[in-house]
């Protein structure tokens, strides 16, 4: 049991935590601007690099330079978006969706020129000691604080969409963007606002998946599908089932590995990121429009 | 009297052949005011343009001294107009509060708390379901909440997209004696109606398409008591 808890749970919810993050964004742009962004992995990836390039200036704890990251994320989604996504939105979107694999290609190359394409990692690479509690559990540091930040975020985000003027007109431009406009709403205020906390998220994610492993380019890319079915799971246009979805699909992945029936693992450890596959596709078949009744796509 | 809404040659229609041509007509300000005619007339495209939904292709929608054909959807609301389109008319995933609390965000009244009571004085159904999704409602209910959603702005002008539509008969009477309440508040009303006879019970004036084009206009009792509009649209012997 303790074993099932340091090795299994605890990772699970880390990794979790990492998928609700990134499936919150991916799930809003869907909602509100009605496609599927296939840049946001890289976008995440991009965002996990500014905090790197702020670690190598700040010798501070790198979670403390998370906000850089969110910054250079923020900035490039609102770029892209002015550039290459906002000529597009009255055209059908599968334009705009293909034109977000060109930004993610874009965002991929950009991070390979400036920093290379090796594995990087934060600070200076060792094992770092876990905590320890009641003498019996010992469990990773970071999962706890991805965890604990991704359950803070999570209430913030929920009163942000349920309290504010913006949150409010956000949920009303996702139910029905043509009575949005009717009834007054500044639609692009909205969109701007759907990318500067898709985008900051993402940052978070990549940057606790990172500091967890090591930054790579392809590191968004690599848990870009995992986080998209996490989104359809919750229910596209649905935030806070894109984040139980992202802790169900976490669970699954890493709770499949796990030896339920004799000594071996249920299903080879790689073999793992195929459960979120299965579990998207089995989805989209019997319930597509998620647990928490999002858009159909 | 100076009409709060004066269309003058409008031609307009969704990017192919004109749906409405050479529209021309008044709303005097605190009367209502009712677009009637057969299926396909044209009669929601006007609401539409007025609303800036379609493309104009020539004419003038003058409202209090601004021409609408120039604005936006959005910025409307900001001048005096709100809309209740005929389907989805609210947000159904946001409680009936949030969407009543909708309607103040681009035009807020100068007493938030008085309008909302004001509103759920008209609509007294609705203070039981504040916290209830929208979506979760009857139709009438639904509808209510559309129009409680489009006077929380306090409009000069509310334009109504069929009303009454898909609605029982006892919801049907609800809602045009609450238009007469509504009225009775100084907000003028322009609505679409495909239950004619009843409309024209209510309305000033009326104003009668077919084929796109103006084809009648007079007051609810002129229109009742015309012969070719009672043989064409209102099922035949006045009663």
């Amino acid at each position: 049991m303790i074993d099932f808890i340091n090795f299994y749970l605890v990772p699970a919810l880390a990794i979790g935590s990492v998928y609700a993050l990134g499936a919150v964004g991916i799930s809003m742009i869907f909602g509100i601007l009605r496609f599927a962004h296939f840049a946001h992995g890289d976008l995440m990836t991009l965002g996990t690099y500014g905090v790197l390039a702020a670690a190598a200036i700040f010798p501070v704890n790198p979670l403390l330079l998370v906000p850089f990251g969110m910054v250079l994320a923020i900035v490039s989604a609102l770029l892209v978006d002015k550039v290459f996504y906002r000529p597009l939105r009255k055209l059908p979107t599968i334009y705009t969706v293909i034109s977000s694999f060109g930004v993610a290609l874009i965002f991929r190359s950009l991070v390979q020129l400036l920093w290379g394409s090796q594995n990087q990692v934060f600070g200076s690479g060792g094992v770092r000691p876990p905590l320890v509690l009641f003498d019996t559990f010992r469990v990773s540091v970071l999962h706890v604080q991805a965890v604990v930040a991704t359950s803070v975020i999570a209430l913030f985000l929920h009163f942000f969409l349920s309290r504010t003027k913006t949150g409010r007109s956000m949920r009303a431009v996702s139910d029905d963007p043509e009575l949005a406009q009717v009834a007054g709403l500044d639609t692009e205020k909205v969109v701007r606002w759907t990318w500067i906390i898709g985008a900051a998220l993402a940052a978070v994610a990549g940057s606790f998946a990172a500091m967890d492993t090591s930054a790579h380019p392809n590191l968004g890319w690599n848990l870009l599908m995992p986080m998209f079915a996490a989104a359809i799971l919750g229910g596209i246009g649905k935030p806070m089932g894109a984040m139980a979805g992202g802790y169900i699909i976490g669970l699954a992945e890493e709770l499949s590995s796990y030896h339920w029936i004799g000594d071996h693992a249920l299903i080879s450890p790689s073999y793992k990121t195929a459960v979120a596959f299965v579990i998207m596709i089995v989805l989209l078949i019997v319930k597509p429009q998620g647990l928490f009744k999002g858009r159909l796509l | 009297m100076s009409a709060l809404l004066s269309v003058r040659g409008l031609t307009a229609g969704y990017g192919g052949p004109p749906i409405i041509e050479d529209i021309a007509f008044d709303v005097q300000p605190h009367e209502i005011a009712v677009i009637l005619g057969p299926n396909g007339a044209g009669k929601s495209t006007v609401l539409k343009t007025i609303f800036a939904l379609t493309s104009i292709a020539s004419g003038t929608i003058d409202f209090d001294g601004t021409d609408l054909a120039r604005c936006k959807t959005s910025a409307l609301v900001t001048l005096g107009v709100s809309a209740v389109p005929q389907s989805s008319n609210v947000f159904p995933n946001l409680t009936v509060d949030e969407n009543l609390d909708i309607g103040t965000y681009a035009a807020p009244p100068a007493d938030k708390v008085a309008t909302h009571e004001k509103v759920l004085h008209l609509f007294p159904d609705l203070r039981a379901k504040l916290k209830q999704p929208a979506g979760e409602l009857s139709g009438g209910q639904r509808q209510m909440v559309a129009i409680g959603r489009a006077l929380m702005c306090e409009p000069k002008l509310m334009l109504l997209d069929e009303p009454t539509a898909g609605l029982s008969p006892a919801y049907l009477e609800r809602i045009f004696d609450l238009l007469l309440d509504i009225r009775k508040t100084g907000v003028t009303i322009l609505m679409v109606e495909q239950n004619a006879r009843q409309a024209l019970q209510i309305a000033d004036q009326g104003h009668v398409l077919v084929n796109g084009r103006n084809f009648a206009s007079g007051t609810g009792k002129e229109l009742l008591a015309d012969e070719n509009v009672r043989r064409s649209f209102l099922g035949g012997a006045a009663t």
